[in-house]
């Protein structure tokens, strides 16, 4: 197979690569702003409205006292490591970033609105995800605390037990486009319609997981603070521990552009398509949804993490999987997907409105 | 086949995240206050010195950790069949699910063992 996507000049890559950090370094920092705001109107309430208009320097007095204060080592840390892990962590978090699609190449002014196109894009994807647990779970074991061990070692074991469940989900929409090149399951997508049609159950089951991944509510435990002091991060302070916040939100936006790319078009759009605008739309949505999840949504325990994680998402992807083989091996007509997409969609919707209510134990109001 | 010049981009990124983080860590540790006393560098423990040798853990992590190295085994022998189902046609079908099942045995019996069971 020929290469049908033009190659940007090393210089050009090097500038976006450098755009894209930026940019996901001020996304990451306004984000917070977002949504300490809408955690705010959810719990009828105005959030930070001081600093400037709206609170808009609100991020930037952040930054500034993040960098002024005290940059800690404590005693007991393994000195290089303690140093190299928010490195890694941050690092391996903004690298995934580059190889989504924000449109058809050429419509970066000239140049192709990505910086890797790779044809093994979603292995490199969950290559980088799975290095960026390195940096967590060095945070723990370097800095010499029980508290930070024990919240690294929960981290890291939800964090690949939910990438497993990640890269099964996957399997289904590959079998379907039949490539792994973020650019051709946007335009499969493109001909054929958007792949959450086809394999819902997969897009539930990976958005789910991308949630953990990403280390948020209701999978947010190795950062809950009233467990383990706060997690891996206890012993950091200064700008090493905003690199971890900053990883970890950048994670969560990473997430909620990769779920448009794989099941919801990417950046094509039936009307009206004009790339980078609808992929910020159906992000700005995701994150917005991510939001409002964290708002209303309690933690799980961390057994019950990683039970659901094993017992139910890694076995059901793969049974989506074999499914999706079935029909694309026999080349029975994919339509055959949409039904059956359509058929999950409805028992689980129905499920959701019948299931008996949770009786309430032992009063409370 | 992406062209070389595809995966040269990877360390150009790679190169200029890597300066970013670099220096935002350089940057925060030349700012700043450095008046370090022995109470500060203290591990989390409410004033205490923290007793005993901490780097030792439970095993279950260990577990989970084996589990996850051949489960994502069986996913990477999976990504070859996703990519080229068609072509294998209605075999190709019945080796993939005779391999999962095969690790599906597994599965189960990890499940009853309990070893999933974290309590």
């Amino acid at each position: 197979m020929s290469w049908p996507y033009p190659v940007d000049p090393y210089w050009m890559a090097a500038l976006k690569a450098l755009l894209v950090v930026v940019a996901l370094l001020t996304a990451f920092a306004f984000m917070t702003l977002i949504e300490r705001r809408l955690l705010a109107r959810f719990q009828i309430r105005l959030g930070p409205n001081r600093v400037g208009p709206w609170g808009l320097f609100q991020p930037i007095a952040d930054a500034i006292k993040s960098i002024f204060k005290e940059d800690l080592v404590v005693a007991r840390a393994d000195r290089v490591l303690f140093v190299l892990a928010p490195l890694l962590a941050v690092t391996f978090a903004l690298l995934a970033f580059g190889a989504i699609p924000f449109g058809p190449p050429g419509s970066f002014f000239g140049y192709n609105p990505w910086v890797l196109n790779l044809d093994l894009g979603l292995l490199y994807l969950f290559a980088v995800g799975e290095m960026a647990i390195y940096g967590i779970f060095l945070a723990g074991w370097a800095s010499g605390s029980k508290y930070s061990l024990l919240g690294s070692l929960r981290a890291s074991a939800a964090l690949f037990s939910y990438s497993l469940g990640l890269g099964a989900a996957l399997l289904a929409p590959v079998l379907l486009v039949g490539s792994l090149n973020l650019n051709e399951i946007v335009l499969w997508q493109r001909e054929n319609g958007w792949l959450i049609l086809y394999a819902f159950p997969a897009f539930l089951l990976y958005s789910i997981a991308a949630l953990a991944e990403a280390a948020r509510t209701p999978f947010d435990l190795p950062e809950a603070e009233q467990e383990l002091v706060g997690g891996y991060h206890t012993e950091y302070s200064s700008i090493k521990w905003a690199l971890f916040q900053m990883a970890e939100y950048i994670h969560l936006i990473t997430a909620s552009a990769l779920i448009p790319t794989l099941f919801l078009g990417g950046w094509t759009m039936p009307f009206l398509e004009v790339p980078y605008l609808w992929m910020l739309v159906k992000m700005a949505l995701l994150l917005f949804l991510f939001i409002w999840i964290r708002a209303t949504w309690f933690r799980l325990r961390y057994d019950q993490l990683l039970r659901f994680g094993w017992g139910f998402l890694f076995p059901a992807a793969l049974v989506w999987f074999l499914a999706t083989a079935l029909v694309v091996a026999l080349d029975l007509p994919r339509s055959l997907l949409l039904y059956l997409s359509l058929a999950a969609f409805l028992l689980l919707l129905g499920a959701l409105l019948y299931s008996p209510k949770p009786v309430r134990k032992g009063g409370g109001a | 086949m992406a062209p070389i010049a595809e995966y040269v981009n990877i360390l150009i990124y790679l190169g200029v995240a890597l300066f970013i983080g670099l220096a935002a860590l350089v940057v925060g540790a030349l700012l700043g206050p450095k008046k370090p006393d022995r109470a500060k560098l203290m591990p989390y423990e409410s004033g205490n010195d923290p007793a005993g040798e901490v780097r030792r853990f439970p095993v279950h992590f260990y577990v989970v950790a084996m589990l996850f190295i051949l489960f994502d085994v069986e996913i990477a022998f999976l990504w070859p069949y996703a990519v080229s189902a068609g072509g294998l046609g209605f075999y190709g079908f019945l080796g993939v699910v005779g391999f999962t099942l095969l690790l599906l045995v597994g599965f189960l019996y990890e499940w009853w063992k309990g070893v999933m069971r974290w309590r």
